[in-house]
């Protein structure tokens, strides 16, 4: 495909490249030769007559021919390099070069030098493989890479990204889930539900009845009044709001709130709803690496990582 | 009206010519053997230098698929550059300051060009002969003779070129290994090039190039001119002794006989009685042959010495000429040369190994976790540059009652780096909301000295 948007630019550069070559070899054939007066004595002079300021006078001090034969060659390698090479306007050259081909020659080389490693892990059970060392550093990187950005250096989340070091999980936590989750991606979905429950003053209610579900404290008069409008929201989240997991509904029974537990923060989810988008890591990974990474997000709250160094081992080692 | 232009006789003349061989005659004396005694120490160093080991690796091992520069006791790492540009810049005012005081005798003397073509030279001499049998060798047919010498020469050359390229190499990929691999037929493809590349530039230099690496292609050939004045040691002849020249026995005629030695020794193929030349690479090659010339006519050394303009201009002496030393060029090349020299092996004895950055996680402010805390992340990047491993602390203040809400202890094995994630914690109240300076301190548990600090921003939320 061609990165030009029209046909025009692809002859300009192609005209220009070929017209700089062609310049270039004209510029060194004329100036391979010289013309010079003939002496007093018959032979031709030793300055090549260029004359400036008054008297400096250059002479014809002949460079070795091997010195414009390495100009020359540079022509012959331009013309062999646009043949072969992509350069000369849109044309692919003939070997078909792409940086994108160079990227997947690395990416499987890559995959060459480590697979074996990955599929050794891959080969064990995710608990497994977070008690291993050498693995838990490779998931720490690999996390630190790939998903920090939105769950923090740390994993504890931000607003709207769920924290993975709790016991907490919105579509299960066990490893074979997360493992999933890694690998496919998740799209949870809240629809806007101000119009299906009615007034601000319902959707005001509501909100203090969710936050009675987890125990905090609420208005007593409209967690009454809210109850019965819960049933809206019990298709997803349950008639207890403990969520379901199927679904990626967030229990709301818990202290655990991905966008905020304060009564307008839940009006605000209420009325515009969520919509909140994990990518699927699968393709672009590979499942050797997923399974390192679901096995070091797992061992977060599990207790299961790498050897901790202790005080205790810490003061020892100071004394050594 | 105008009158007649005068006709003028023009011819067409070739800008690049093929270039005439050189055959520099043997010669021995007092700078040869210096130049030889250069030519055998820098050599049993860039020879001898990757076969030695300490610490259980080799010593000297610039391993750049590792990133990791290992110099006897020191790891360089692709963020010690600055220490590569300080020597460069070091061994840029030595030059200045060298080529200043005594002219172009780093060409003369320790140059590579000229270490090797001196090199290859005594191969060709000791296969083809001297000057004069190597150019009537020139001019001969290709006779069996011409074949076996012309082959025999090419072949020592090969040899010493490939050693030269096995050599080079083994400062960047272990050199016994590379033994092995050489011996063993199995030698990598990048290996096998790179052993080769040198090879064949070692060969080419040498053995073809020769002067023309100094004449046409050496940057430094042409700017250490701008370095001299009329105080600096030139390879001088001594026009007034030396002129008019002519036989030893013939009356009225100067010290030089005109035997043209000068010029066969010259492995520039210039002729030093013409005075200063570009060409000339200082290593008085030409000097020694004119003494040894001197000694059998029975006159005085030094027809052809090095000396300065100046001192031949006013026919000074040597104190005199040593006197011109503490001149402002010199003594200001000097004072640059010796303050960097001082602040790189400063910088490089004060240098700890262990290297920290700060990178605060972008992706949230600050939060506000159980009893109204609040805590920020970050993601330290220790790198321990030391050849054993450490356990380190890591300890953050600026702000009171700040603490690391995580294992505040590392270990990290030798040559190694790792990210580590860190919450900070803050207690409520004891900061405003905005930014607020912190430093974090990270330092060997086992060696208090190794610590180094690192600054960066806590964010409280409004």
């Amino acid at each position: 495909m061609s990165d030009f948007t029209s046909g025009f630019w692809n002859w300009y550069v192609a005209l220009i490249t070929v017209l700089s070559i062609l310049g270039c070899g004209l510029l060194l054939w004329s100036q391979s030769k010289h013309k010079v007066r003939i002496g007093q004595d018959g032979q031709p002079e030793k300055t090549t007559g260029h004359v400036w300021d008054e008297d400096l006078t250059e002479l014809n001090t002949p460079m070795p021919r091997w010195w414009m034969g390495l100009f020359w060659l540079t022509i012959v390698f331009a013309i062999g390099y646009l043949i072969l090479y992509p350069g000369l306007g849109s044309y692919a050259g003939k070997l078909g070069w792409q940086s994108s081909g160079a990227y997947k020659a690395e990416v499987r080389q890559a995959s060459l030098d480590y697979g074996p490693l990955f599929d050794k892990y891959l080969s064990q059970d995710i608990p497994t493989v977070a008690r291993d060392p050498q693995a838990h550093e490779i998931g720490q990187r690999l996390f630190l890479n790939y998903c920090a950005q939105c769950h923090g250096s740390d994993a504890r989340g931000n607003k709207g990204y769920p924290n993975l070091t709790d016991n907490d999980w919105l579509y299960g936590g066990d490893p074979s889930v997360i493992k999933e989750t890694i690998m496919k991606g998740r799209h949870g979905q809240m629809p806007p539900m101000g119009a299906a429950l009615g007034s601000d003053k319902d959707i005001e209610s509501v909100a203090h009845y969710v936050r009675s579900l987890s125990g905090l404290t609420a208005d007593p008069v409209k967690v009454a009044f809210g109850k019965p409008k819960f049933g809206a929201c019990a298709a997803c989240h349950g008639a207890d709001g403990r969520g379901n997991p199927a679904l990626g509904a967030p229990n709301l029974s818990d202290k655990v709130w991905l966008y905020g537990g304060s009564a307008e923060t839940i009006m605000e989810t209420i009325r515009k709803g969520r919509d909140n988008t994990m990518p699927a890591w699968g393709e672009f990974l590979g499942e050797g690496k997923t399974h390192v990474l679901a096995a070091y997000v797992w061992s977060l709250s599990n207790g299961a990582g790498a050897p901790v160094v202790t005080a205790a081992a810490a003061t020892e080692e100071a004394a050594k | 009206m105008n009158a007649p232009e005068p006709v003028v006789k023009e011819a067409v003349i070739k800008m690049y010519a093929k270039r005439e061989d050189i055959h520099p005659r043997e010669v021995s004396g007092r700078y040869a053997t210096w130049r030889w005694v250069c030519v055998w120490l820098t050599q049993a160093l860039f020879y001898g230098l990757p076969w030695l080991n300490m610490n259980g690796r080799q010593a000297v091992l610039f391993d750049l698929g590792a990133r990791k520069f290992h110099l006897f006791g020191l790891v360089l790492w692709p963020q010690d550059f600055i220490y590569l540009a300080g020597l460069l810049i070091i061994c840029a005012y030595g030059l200045f300051l060298v080529t200043t005081v005594a002219g172009r005798v780093w060409c003369g003397y320790a140059c590579p060009q000229t270490v090797y073509t001196e090199i290859f030279l005594w191969i060709e001499r000791r296969i083809e002969g001297n000057r004069s049998a190597r150019i009537r060798l020139d001019r001969q047919p290709w006779t069996a003779e011409k074949i076996g010498k012309r082959g025999a020469k090419h072949l020592a050359w090969g040899l010493v070129a490939l050693w030269t390229g096995f050599t080079f190499v083994g400062y960047f990929s272990p050199v016994r290994q590379l033994g092995h691999e050489v011996l063993g037929f199995s030698l990598g493809a990048w290996e096998a090039f790179w052993v080769l590349f040198y090879a064949f530039a070692t060969y080419g230099n040498a053995g073809w190039m020769r002067e023309q690496v100094c004449k046409y292609m050496c940057p430094y050939a042409r700017f250490q001119s701008a370095m001299f004045d009329r105080d600096t040691l030139i390879v001088s002849y001594d026009t007034a002794r030396g002129e008019p020249r002519g036989a030893a026995k013939s009356q009225g005629k100067g010290d030089c006989i005109d035997c043209s030695m000068c010029v066969q020794v010259c492995p520039t193929g210039i002729d030093i009685r013409k005075g200063l030349q570009y060409e000339c690479i200082g290593c008085a090659a030409c000097i020694d042959a004119c003494d040894s010339v001197m000694d059998k006519v029975g006159k005085p050394q030094g027809l052809i010495r090095y000396a300065t303009e100046n001192a031949l201009a006013g026919g000074w002496s040597a104190a005199q000429i040593k006197r011109r030393l503490l001149r402002p060029r010199v003594i200001g090349y000097g004072l640059a040369f010796f303050a960097i020299a001082a602040a790189f092996s400063g910088a490089l004895a004060l240098r700890a190994p262990l290297k920290l950055d700060v990178i605060r996680d972008r992706g949230a402010m600050g939060r506000e976790v159980e009893d109204g805390m609040i805590e920020n992340v970050y993601r330290l990047q220790i790198m321990n540059t030391a050849e054993r491993e450490h356990l380190y602390r890591i300890e953050v203040d600026g702000i009171a009652s700040a603490g690391i809400a995580d294992e505040d202890l590392v270990e990290l094995a030798g040559a190694t780096t790792r990210a580590v994630p860190v919450r900070v914690r803050i207690a409520p109240g004891k900061a405003g909301s905005g930014s607020h300076p912190i430093r974090f301190t990270v330092s060997a548990l086992d060696e208090p000295a190794l610590r180094v600090t690192e600054k960066a921003v806590f964010i409280v939320p409004k």
